[in-house]
């Protein structure tokens, strides 16, 4: 538990408060009250006519097959992209903490990645992998396989994966390599006496005492597969072939601002708004519970 | 005292006239999706029109894609500040319609500007596609076209088919396909862009075939679709089997075919009119037909976009965009917007003019549009399609589509699917 903290002024704590909350307030609360009363509305395009009509938009799109083939997809994606950003994160964290020589760069070299724009991110994987004119489907294709990602719905799905966990591999790099400079030298170095390998040192003492930053990063990598990747996924498949790679923040988009359709679109982000929410308060009390600062 | 009062009164209306003519401009905003080329053109025309006159200032703004614009315009209406003019592309045509207290009939707005409005000078075609059942002209035609089939003359000869007869059937499509796959001279035979465009609607319409009830949805919005019938589950069942070996190739639900197309990948190719411009600009030695039949060439329908004015303007603000509209319906730009841009004409005067200039003789390829939708008097099966949700039933089509050329499905699995499926969205859409 932290220390009590005692302000003797009553007024100056709420005036320092004020930015934060009329910010939090016109950007959250207003819009996402507006998203509440949408969803429970059935109206046309242009709003000229609306009627309020309850949960029936809910129950909806819950009954829709589509939505549930969209909640399957997201599923995949998620824990696809990411097991392949954490996995991949770890193996190179792993690699550069051993790196004597000119570890600053290699480090600044991984968080590269990171910078790019979601749109862009996806341009550049859409281009090295268009069945056409793409320099990687052309190696692909000399291997012998059938590179397909316009009709192939599991080759869609590893595109928009790949893409994904590029991006993300970063964040997650940066997160593994401060966790590993946590870890004591002695415990290693004391393990290393003993006569344990190098793989037995990593899987009894480095990845147990990473857990609440692999936990951290699971939770955020969640949320970002879930709410981040939507300008990827527009880039590279447009949630196609047939619905493959339509995840739930994309029948959001696609429902409401292409198929105009905004009750089902705002029913559909008030239970994203929930599962964020539901994320969230898992992280705080699972995670912050575990780390331990200093 | 009588003449400074005079004199004050004097320099008064002429402070007066002087800042009213400052300010008696009236903007009109206009909001496109055009870029490239055709962004030019609408600066271009912009600027013309604005230096014809000085009561009026058209003033365009590129809003994105064209459901971008849509959006934003219907984003803007709803938070009341929606611009004077909108393009809206042909699948959004039946949304616009269906909003009834948001728009102002393009018919109505130009014979404010005091000019009659005199339907018949306009393309009949392209007039009937953007008019109410009871034939009032709702929206401006801005940019439209047609699809047409293109082919590599080079990979003709290669294949050993006669380059300067393009095949006119889709049986003979897919046995010239066939024959170019079959002898190497190009890894593809056939591709086309818009499945759902070409190869549905103008399919439908250019056989005859009906598309769905209600005249395809001209005449009412209650819409039966129909494309599981016999003649369109042949033709994708065909397109299905090519694609198994690659002699038909898929690109992408909208224009993304035309990339394999200029690469040289494949040998014949079907696209909009509009696509012209690229396949020029890329330097094959191509060639052009009319699009191809089953047995009987109807009319084709067109494709490309409209311009809608939003309700609620002032008449100073509508007495500028009919004078606008006035200016683009004049022959010589129309003629010139034809022959620079490849839209087709909107009137027939810029048809006859650029017929009697002689550049049909040197562009065949720029009449072929025409001709296809001008050959014969539409049919109830080919004036169009229109929904109130077209985008939305078009995507559904191209998800089962995608799922059939990849091989889940035969061809009658996908246009069932696909009927239930867009006949369910159209009644949600009309219960909305």
């Amino acid at each position: 538990m932290s220390p009590r903290v005692v302000f003797p002024n009553k007024i100056l704590p709420y005036l320092l408060l004020a930015p934060q909350l009329a910010i939090t307030l016109v950007f959250f609360y207003w819009p996402a009250s507006q998203a509440l009363y949408q969803s429970m509305l059935r109206e046309d395009p242009f709003g000229l006519s609306s009627k309020f009509v309850w949960f029936a938009n809910f129950r909806k799109v819950l009954s829709d097959p589509n939505y549930l083939n969209s909640v399957h997809v997201t599923i995949v994606f998620s824990v696809a992209t990411a097991a392949v950003a954490m996995s991949v994160a770890l193996l190179l964290a792993v690699m550069a903490d051993k790196v004597v020589r000119s570890r600053g760069l290699y480090r600044t070299l991984m968080i590269w990645p990171y910078a790019v724009a979601p749109a862009i991110a996806g341009m550049l994987w859409l281009f090295l992998f268009n069945p056409s004119i793409g320099s990687l489907a052309y190696g692909l294709r000399w291997l012998g396989i059938s590179w397909d990602p316009l009709l192939n719905g599991s080759q869609a799905m590893v595109l928009v994966v790949a893409a994904a966990s590029w991006k993300q591999i970063s964040y997650n790099f940066l997160f593994f390599v401060a966790g590993l400079q946590a870890i004591p030298k002695t415990l290693i170095e004391a393990a290393a006496i003993d006569g344990a390998g190098e793989h037995k040192r990593f899987w009894t003492i480095v990845f147990p005492l990473l857990a609440p930053t692999t936990f951290f990063l699971l939770v955020v990598n969640t949320v970002y597969a879930f709410f981040d990747t939507f300008g990827i996924i527009h880039a590279v498949t447009g949630g196609g072939p047939g619905k493959a790679t339509e995840t739930l923040v994309y029948k959001v988009y696609n429902d409401g601002f292409v198929n105009l359709i905004l009750g089902d679109s705002a029913a559909q982000s008030v239970i994203l708004m929930a599962i964020v929410i539901a994320l969230t308060a898992i992280q705080f009390r699972y995670v912050e519970r575990k780390v331990h600062y200093g | 005292m009588k003449t400074v009062g005079f004199a004050a009164g004097v320099a008064a209306t002429f402070t007066l006239l002087s800042s009213t003519s400052a300010f008696a401009v009236t903007e009109i905003s206009w909001w496109h999706a055009m870029t490239g080329a055709n962004n030019e053109v609408v600066e271009q025309l912009s600027k013309e029109f604005n230096e014809s006159q000085s009561e009026y200032k058209v003033v365009p703004v590129f809003k994105g894609t064209y459901p971008e614009t849509l959006n934003a315009g219907i984003a803007a209406f709803r938070a009341k500040q929606p611009p004077a003019i909108m393009q809206v592309f042909d699948a959004g045509t039946g949304t616009m319609m269906a909003a009834e207290g948001a728009i102002k009939p393009v018919a109505e707005i130009l014979s404010m500007g005091g000019q009659a409005f005199d339907k018949s000078q306009y393309l009949p075609g392209i007039v009937a596609y953007y008019s109410k059942p009871d034939g009032t002209m709702l929206s401006f035609p801005y940019n439209s076209s047609s699809p047409i089939l293109y082919y590599n003359k080079d990979i003709f000869q290669k294949a050993g088919l006669d380059a300067d007869n393009p095949p006119k059937t889709w049986s003979e499509v897919w046995d010239a396909a066939k024959k170019i796959k079959s002898s190497g001279a190009a890894p593809c035979g056939f591709t086309s862009t818009w499945l759902t465009w070409i190869h549905t609607e103008n399919f439908a319409a250019w056989n005859n075939y009906q598309w769905g009830t209600e005249e395809n949805g001209i005449a009412g919005p209650n819409v039966e679709l129909k494309i599981n019938a016999e003649p369109f589950v042949k033709h994708f069942q065909a397109l299905a089997d090519l694609a198994k070996d690659g002699t038909f190739k898929y690109g992408g639900r909208t224009s993304e075919a035309k990339q394999i197309f200029l690469a040289g990948e494949c040998g014949i190719f079907t696209e909009s009119s509009g696509g012209l411009g690229d396949v020029v600009k890329s330097g094959m030695n191509y060639g052009t037909g009319m699009l191809p039949y089953d047995s009987e060439p109807q009319n084709t329908i067109p494709g490309g976009a409209s311009l809608w004015v939003f309700a609620g303007k002032s008449d100073e603000e509508y007495k500028g965009v009919a004078a606008f509209f006035n200016f683009l319906s004049q022959t010589d730009i129309q003629a010139r917007l034809h022959q620079v841009s490849g839209y087709l004409p909107v009137t027939l005067a810029a048809y006859e003019k650029t017929k009697a200039d002689g550049f049909y003789d040197k562009n065949p390829a720029r009449e072929i549009p025409i001709k296809q939708m001008l050959g014969k008097a539409p049919t109830e099966n080919s004036k169009g399609v229109r929904l109130p949700n077209l985008p939305q039933v078009r995507d559904i089509m191209n998800e089962e589509y995608e799922k059939m050329l990849a091989g889940q499905q035969t061809a009658q699995q996908a246009l069932d699917n696909a009927v239930e499926r867009g006949n369910k969205a159209i009644q949600d859409a009309l219960d909305n």
